[in-house]
């Protein structure tokens, strides 16, 4: 076997990943990432709120208070830059109990020593008019206008695209099984398909960033899989708030967030329930149920019936709730990115430049000659936002513009057949929802799987019966036949 | 712009039969706009017999029952355009639509018949909880993918729901091999035809559960395992019923739900309750000159009677097109109302002035009754009392509302359509 040879190998390719990764391909530098699943954003980046933090919730001179901050002053350029979907609708936190409004005061105070901009407490009938489906409970709320929503897929995609544009490789389904420090100072990765040889590694591996940790380390940290389900509901609900809301803790416990999605959706969740697996992404009956019932707390007449999909993630939290970020004290070159959970999405950003700062200075990169590095990535046009016009000109350009595949999402074979041959390639229906959002919507593929199945056959010459959900083992068809 | 007298969204079962009979009410411009690469819409999948026993006195297969519409259509010589989504109907009845030889277009129409049909619930909206592997289908998608594809969702298989499509592939799984373990029903009756129930689980020896539910689904990848409880009468798993079915696919018949998103943008008036359109005795909406007909308008259970249907929708679009709406065209007339067990009613007005001699009027049932009268009032004057011994949800009723039963009565505010006990 092979064995490959890089300045830096990245584990994982989650967000934090990618965001490393896109940073690093400024530099002068041979870069590696190594993930196990099929596809990026297939873990804790996937499942999540979607959510860009104003930054008002970590304790003040933490590390989580400083990135979150700068990754959400950072995260609406970026959007700019790679062309995905971000919104800065705001923020509220409802507080519904007149004998808690000490906890706003508390949260405004904490998110102005965080540097959050613009924060303020609004009263009642302000907040009735900002969110007019508010709940009869809610008596003020912190207001935070520099807070938003993005698309996680599209981040992470966008930014381990504009990585591998820039020349960073992409390794999937290898799996990290040991790291190993070698006589020349150099790190041995062993994978499930392989060992590749490092100068530095990056540690980036989500609710596993324990296990890699401690394969190079005596200080030993631990990651424990908090599980949040969430529904998420048709855009018909689309509108049902204007802002993300969430609500103040009270003594009757804490809330769920209930917000607008970037592709007109609703979402509410998560619970917060810690778990042993950390592949224990199954919803249960008792946390849907929870968050069925919670959403009312802060928002009236949540149309629940209107959900087309639950789903479940878990963060990677650690006992002291900080993020892991750094050059290990005993593992020389080995930085983690570690323990990486809400805010991490916000963050990113920020987590991209710090860890490759690190990095840089560990290896004395140099950055490329101007020109050398592509700073913006495009994406697919959307058919639900654009004008009939400009969709007509889309035609003329390629007539596969005018077939459209996905009904529910407004997604047409041409989009898909683009997402096909980009630098990180797609092999499942999974990776095309992430990309293009066809399957995403209220059929939830009912109608368009078996046709995007045979584009993927079509375009990449593909079986049928190879043709998976999410990779190696999710295969949609059995063999045919009683033989 | 692009003008026609008739414009059909849709090209299944529905927006044929509309197409023809508008053509044959003298809207000879007519135009029927087709998403998938050929007509037939749903048919096209359903291989199996049983189509057209009350239209064509036979039994046909689904292909077989399109294909003697299509026949008609071509000889009319109908325009029909394939592979064509629209995107957009106004209320001034611009069809805007999108298809790869054309681009975007868009067609002023007289009058315009919605005949989008309908989409299968998916799981997501049943809150199953568990994974979300590969091996979840619904059973509409498993039939395309047999069917059309010739390709295997799976080998052993359970099933829930017990809605016609999901009965049908009961049947269909196990001949093409696969061995279907049960069907599970959380209501206590089927929601499926009982003629399917026989000849699809009975003939086969496939267990129907009812009052039964799926609690989870195992398997990360692609699915393992299903559990199912037995359900109280409040549809609450009962704890100490759960039974785990090792399975590598699910099939879910859950339910059907007209595509109204063009009709809900175009500002409809939709019904809470069939999720379709509320129209008047002519099939016309709320917007005046488009009318509905078919799955788009209630969910049926036979094709025969969307058809009909249908043909009563096209002829009524011809005569709006002609400009010969008749006398009281803008007024909705009498609403109807349904109560006593009766769930809904199609049309939800009806105007006596406008009617044909005849108007069918058909609904469905909340729950399965046993020897019942089916009555309908007049205000409170009762002009119908029908013996029905079996009712049930999975079974569309009618009732025929004549001219005669309006004769000398004026001013009438409601009619009632209730069930009532022997």
């Amino acid at each position: 076997m092979d064995v490959g040879s890089y300045d830096v190998v990245i584990i994982g390719a989650g967000v934090s990943g990618c965001a490393v990764a896109r940073e690093l391909s400024r530099y002068d530098a041979k870069v590696c990432v190594l993930e196990r699943e099929e596809d990026v954003c297939c873990g804790t980046s996937k499942a999540n709120s979607a959510i860009v933090h104003a930054g008002f919730d970590a304790q003040t001179g933490t590390l989580m208070a400083k990135l979150n901050v700068e990754g959400n002053a950072l995260m609406w350029q970026l959007a700019k830059d790679l062309d995905i979907g971000a919104i800065q609708c705001g923020s509220l936190v409802v507080c519904t109990d007149e004998s808690a409004r000490d906890g706003l005061d508390e949260l405004l105070a904490r998110g102005k020593a965080n540097g959050v901009p613009d924060l303020r407490i609004v009263e009642r009938e302000e907040l009735k008019e900002m969110e007019p489906n508010i709940s009869d409970q809610a008596v003020a709320a912190l207001w935070a206008p520099s807070a938003g929503i993005v698309d996680p897929f599209g981040l992470t995609i966008a930014l381990a695209e504009n990585a591998a544009q820039n020349g960073v490789e992409f390794e999937f389904c290898r799996e990290v099984t040991s790291v190993r420090a070698e006589q020349d100072g150099t790190w041995l990765v062993g994978t499930t398909a392989g060992d590749v040889r490092a100068r530095c590694v990056v540690n980036a591996a989500g609710v596993y960033s324990d296990a890699i940790h401690n394969m190079v380390s005596s200080q030993k940290i631990s990651i424990i899989p908090r599980k949040g389900e969430y529904l998420l509901l048709d855009t018909t609900a689309g509108q049902h708030v204007r802002h993300t809301v969430f609500m103040l803790p009270t003594k009757m416990g804490k809330g769920v967030l209930v917000s607008p999605t970037v592709h007109g959706n609703l979402l509410v969740g998560p619970t917060a329930l810690d778990v042993d697996d950390p592949e224990s992404t199954d919803t249960t009956a008792e946390g849907l149920a929870e968050v069925a019932q919670k959403c009312a707390l802060t928002v009236a007449n949540v149309p629940l019936r209107e959900v087309i999909t639950s789903f479940a993630g878990l963060r990677a939290h650690q006992p002291d709730h900080e993020f892991i970020i750094g050059e290990v004290a005993d593992a020389p070159r080995f930085v983690d990115c570690a323990a990486i959970e809400s805010p991490g999405l916000t963050a990113s950003p920020a987590v991209g430049k710090m860890v490759c700062n690190e990095v840089c200075a560990i290896l004395g990169l140099k950055e490329r000659p101007e020109g050398e590095w592509i700073a913006t990535r495009k994406s697919i046009p959307n058919l639900n936002i654009i004008s009939f016009e400009d969709w007509a000109k889309l035609c003329e350009e390629d007539p596969a513009y005018g077939r459209v595949i996905c009904r529910c999402c407004r997604v047409s074979e041409a989009q898909i057949i683009t997402m096909l041959h980009r630098p990180i390639p797609v092999r499942s229906l999974d990776a095309i929802k992430r990309r293009t959002g066809a399957t995403m919507g209220r059929c939830q593929g009912g109608f368009c799987s078996p046709k995007i199945m045979e584009i993927l056959e079509r375009e990449l010459g593909m079986e049928p019966e190879s043709i998976t959900k999410a990779g190696p083992g999710s295969e949609i068809l059995v063999q045919k036949g009683g033989e | 712009m692009e003008q026609h007298d008739v414009v059909v969204v849709g090209g299944g079962p529905a927006g044929l039969a509309a197409a023809i009979s508008a053509y044959e009410a003298g809207s000879t411009d007519v135009v029927v706009l087709e998403r998938d690469v050929q007509l037939g819409g749903i048919l096209n999948q359903c291989i199996h017999n049983g189509f057209g026993l009350h239209t064509f006195k036979e039994e046909l297969t689904g292909p077989e029952y399109a294909a003697r519409y299509e026949d008609r259509l071509k000889e009319l010589g109908i325009c029909c355009l394939m592979d064509t989504m629209v995107l957009d109907v106004s209320p001034e009845r611009v069809v805007t639509a999108v298809n790869t030889d054309r681009g975007v277009f868009s067609i002023q129409a007289k009058s315009v018949v919605l005949a989008m049909g309908c989409r299968e619930r998916p799981r997501g909206a049943l809150n199953i909880p568990g994974f979300r592997p590969a091996g979840v289908f619904t059973a509409g998608t498993a039939q395309r993918l047999v069917n059309i594809e010739g390709q295997m969702p799976g080998k052993e298989v359970v099933i829930l729901g017990s809605g016609d499509i999901g009965l049908i592939m009961a049947r269909r799984m196990t001949l093409e091999g696969a061995h279907v373990a049960c069907v599970a029903e959380l209501m206590p009756y089927s929601g499926g035809l009982k003629r399917n129930i026989v000849q699809c689980l009975d003939d086969y020896g496939i267990p129907l559960l009812l009052s039964h539910t799926v609690t989870r689904v195992e398997g990360k990848r692609r699915v393992e395992a299903v559990w199912i409880a037995q359900v109280d009468e409040k549809l609450r798993p009962i704890a100490g019923t759960e039974k785990r079915y090792p399975c590598d696919t699910l099939l879910l018949s859950v339910g059907l739900l007209p595509e109204n998103e063009l009709s809900r943008a175009a500002g409809i008036e939709l019904s809470p309750i069939t999720r379709g359109p509320v129209v008047d005795e002519r099939l016309q909406t709320s917007v005046e000159g488009v009318f509905a007909c078919g799955n788009v308008l209630h969910v049926h259970d036979l094709v025969d009677y969307v058809s009909q249907e249908a043909a009563m929708a096209g002829r009524m679009s011809a005569q709006y097109a002609q400009g010969d709406s008749g006398e009281g065209s803008a007024a909705r007339g009498i609403p109807l109302v349904a109560q006593g067990g009766v769930r809904y009613t199609v049309p939800a007005f009806i105007a006596p002035e406008r009617m044909d001699q005849k108007t069918t009027v058909r609904f469905r049932v909340d729950n399965v009754y046993k020897n019942k009268f089916v009555c309908v009032y007049l205000d409170d004057q009762r002009i119908m009392r029908k013996k029905r011994q079996v009712l049930a949800p999975g079974e569309m009723e009618e009732v025929v509302l004549k001219q005669e039963h309006f004769a000398e009565r004026d001013g009438v505010e409601r009619i009632v359509v209730t069930l009532e006990e022997g």
